[in-house]
């Protein structure tokens, strides 16, 4: 059978999309095992065809940064007719070269950068090989992509950074960052949803809540949405927290 | 009409209001959590004539003191613990009537982690997002606190007779059966075999979301792992920290992570991973994708194999604590039931 075959150990492909299964009821669709750019527009781009095809037995789909994992219903389909029918989706396009449908959606998130709202800028900028200064104006700049959502409820996974950005996790755990830090590592960013310890460097913090389970949208953010950071000074995020609002500040552009 | 409420006193450590959990928000980042062993929220199912598994209270390792405030039936399911009602010894993996006033003490469990107490008309605590389990990892409610009451639904049939089950074992380890995932192709063959070969032992660190496993044998790692984007993750995952150590993700797991992971334990094994107590053995064995397929029942199919199970709760006169004051006729039974009971 084709998903065994695929899986033997030692046999992992690094550039080709693979269909593997993925645990009771799934199959992942991967493009890569880095995550480098043509991979995550693939993965962007399938996960967009995949939303709009409307696959009979389909009941979940879960976007990663360069895969998608599909959850069938075993009652309505098996899984390698799943697989088969995600082959032939897969078959349509060059998902390498296939750019995803601009954004709908683009967040303007207020972020204090550095100080004490950002412990780790200094050292992450040096290791970027920029400036303080030089690295916020650049990460502000880029208009970052939601490329999952995960770890944590509604947590987002930001990216790309330029390949400078490619910074290793930091050797220590920071034991805890706060929630709404937003850390940087690998070319992204990510927005804690609670305190949590990590690897990755804190470089800013927002007020913006990334899960609110007690709303009808407990996710905000979606995968796909564009997310841009508006730098606001220490003493204007210390007044958006002690707000309380949910949307720290931010606001939601819909494009037409 | 109300089903009054249970008045939790002195809570064991960890208790919480688990049902089937969330299933189908991986996407939002929120894993299904509910109970680590839903097999015993069907079993409290089949026990109470339940229609759908109900929301039970999950205990870690021990239970605590009940009262409740209403009569209700109740099921206790899961990893076997001591229990009494009024100082009265009460079978495990059975159902019980209980009256206000009575006190049921659960103390520590016998064998395996997680056991359940279900009250016949459910726990009405609020939902959120659809379900009323804490999800102790996404901050989503907490564990329970001494002095806390919670709100009953009205038992549906308050005089139906008390049954007995005789529980799936899943509380001494043995073999999990595995299918291969998405980084099993980062592994060399050596390495795989030796995952499938090798007699693990439960280790200390273990909760809701995984727990770790550890054995002699050299570390299970792969050479690819390195720089690996990170991937969705889920429940019954083998993952593999860089020490090569085997972590098995359970219901609370995280949605994403880094580390690669070997392969998967079918869901219908995952109870026995989560009732593992430290130093429980446990061991991998792979079966084919069609296998695992065809092992695969949903809760529905699952509640109509244990309702066949059923039996009449016939007292044991050993738990009966004033035998004497019974009048027993001439002291001559069958003795069936007690075989029965036992077998």
């Amino acid at each position: 059978m084709m998903l065994e075959e695929a899986l033997r150990p030692g046999t992992a492909q690094a550039h080709r999309p693979q269909i593997l299964p993925a645990g009771g009821n799934g199959l992942l669709v991967r493009f890569a095992l880095v995550a480098e750019p043509r991979a995550i527009a693939a993965a962007q781009s399938f996960h967009q065809r995949v939303t709009e095809s409307d696959l009979p037995g389909l009941r979940e789909v879960v976007p990663s940064l360069v895969s998608v994992l599909l959850r069938f219903d075993p009652e309505a389909v098996t899984r390698a007719e799943m697989a088969q029918r995600l082959e032939t989706l897969l078959s349509e396009a060059d998902w390498q070269s296939a750019a995803p449908h601009p954004a709908q959606r683009v967040w303007h998130l207020p972020v204090a950068f550095g100080g004490d709202h950002g412990p780790d800028l200094e050292e992450a900028a040096k290791l970027a090989g920029l400036s303080p200064q030089a690295a916020i104006d650049e990460i502000t700049a880029t208009p970052l992509s939601v490329l999952a959502i995960g770890f944590a409820p509604g947590q987002p996974y930001l990216g790309l950074l330029p390949e400078h950005w490619n910074l290793a996790r930091r050797s220590e755990l920071n034991p805890r960052v706060p929630k709404g830090a937003l850390c940087v590592a690998v070319r992204q960013l990510v927005l804690f949803a609670n305190a949590s310890p990590t690897g990755w460097h804190q470089i800013a913090r927002t007020a913006f809540d990334v899960f609110r389970p007690d709303q009808s949208d407990p996710v905000p953010l979606h995968a796909g949405d564009e997310v841009r950071l508006a730098p606001v000074s220490g003493t204007e995020m210390d007044a958006l927290l002690k707000a309380d609002d949910p949307m720290g500040g931010a606001r939601c552009e819909v494009r037409s | 009409m109300s089903g009054g409420s249970v008045i939790l006193r002195a809570l064991g450590p960890s208790v919480s209001v688990q049902d089937m959990g969330r299933p189908g928000r991986m996407a939002q980042g929120i894993s299904r959590g509910g109970a680590v062993d839903p097999l015993a929220l069907v079993e409290a199912a089949a026990l109470l004539g339940s229609r759908k598994p109900l929301p039970a209270l999950e205990m870690a390792v021990s239970g605590g003191r009940f009262e409740v405030t209403a009569p209700t039936r109740i099921a206790l399911t899961g990893a076997p613990m001591q229990a009494e009602l009024d100082g009265r010894p009460l079978r495990w993996s059975a159902s019980h009537k209980m009256e206000p006033g009575e006190v049921l003490s659960i103390g520590a469990a016998r064998a395996g982690t997680f056991g359940y107490l279900t009250f016949a008309g459910g726990i009405e605590t609020p939902e959120v997002l659809g379900s009323r389990s804490a999800h102790l990892a996404a901050g989503i409610g907490s564990a329970l606190e001494s002095g806390a009451r919670l709100p009953l639904g009205v038992d549906p049939e308050p005089d139906a007779p008390a049954l007995v089950l005789t529980q799936d074992d899943r509380f001494s380890g043995g073999t999990l059966r595995i299918i291969p995932g998405p980084q099993t192709g980062l592994f060399d063959e050596a390495t795989y075999e030796r995952l499938t070969t090798t007699e693990f032992t439960r280790a200390r660190q273990g909760n809701r979301q995984g727990v770790a496993l550890e054995s002699d044998a050299p570390a299970l790692t792969s050479d690819k792992a390195k720089g690996l984007a990170s991937d969705v993750i889920f429940e019954g995952d083998i993952q593999m920290t860089g020490a090569g150590t085997p972590y098995v993700l359970l219901a609370e797991c995280q949605t994403i992570g880094g580390y690669p992971r070997i392969g998967t334990v079918l869901p219908c094994d995952l109870p026995r991973v989560a009732q593992a107590a430290p130093g429980t053995k446990l061991r991998f064995k792979a079966v084919t994708l069609d296998e695992a397929d065809a092992l695969a029942p949903r809760w529905e199919a699952q509640l109509q194999a244990q309702r066949a199970k059923l039996r009449p709760l016939i007292r044991d006169p050993h738990d009966i604590h004033d035998l004497l004051g019974y009048q027993l006729i001439s002291g001559v039974t069958a003795g069936r039931e007690l075989e029965e009971e036992n077998g």
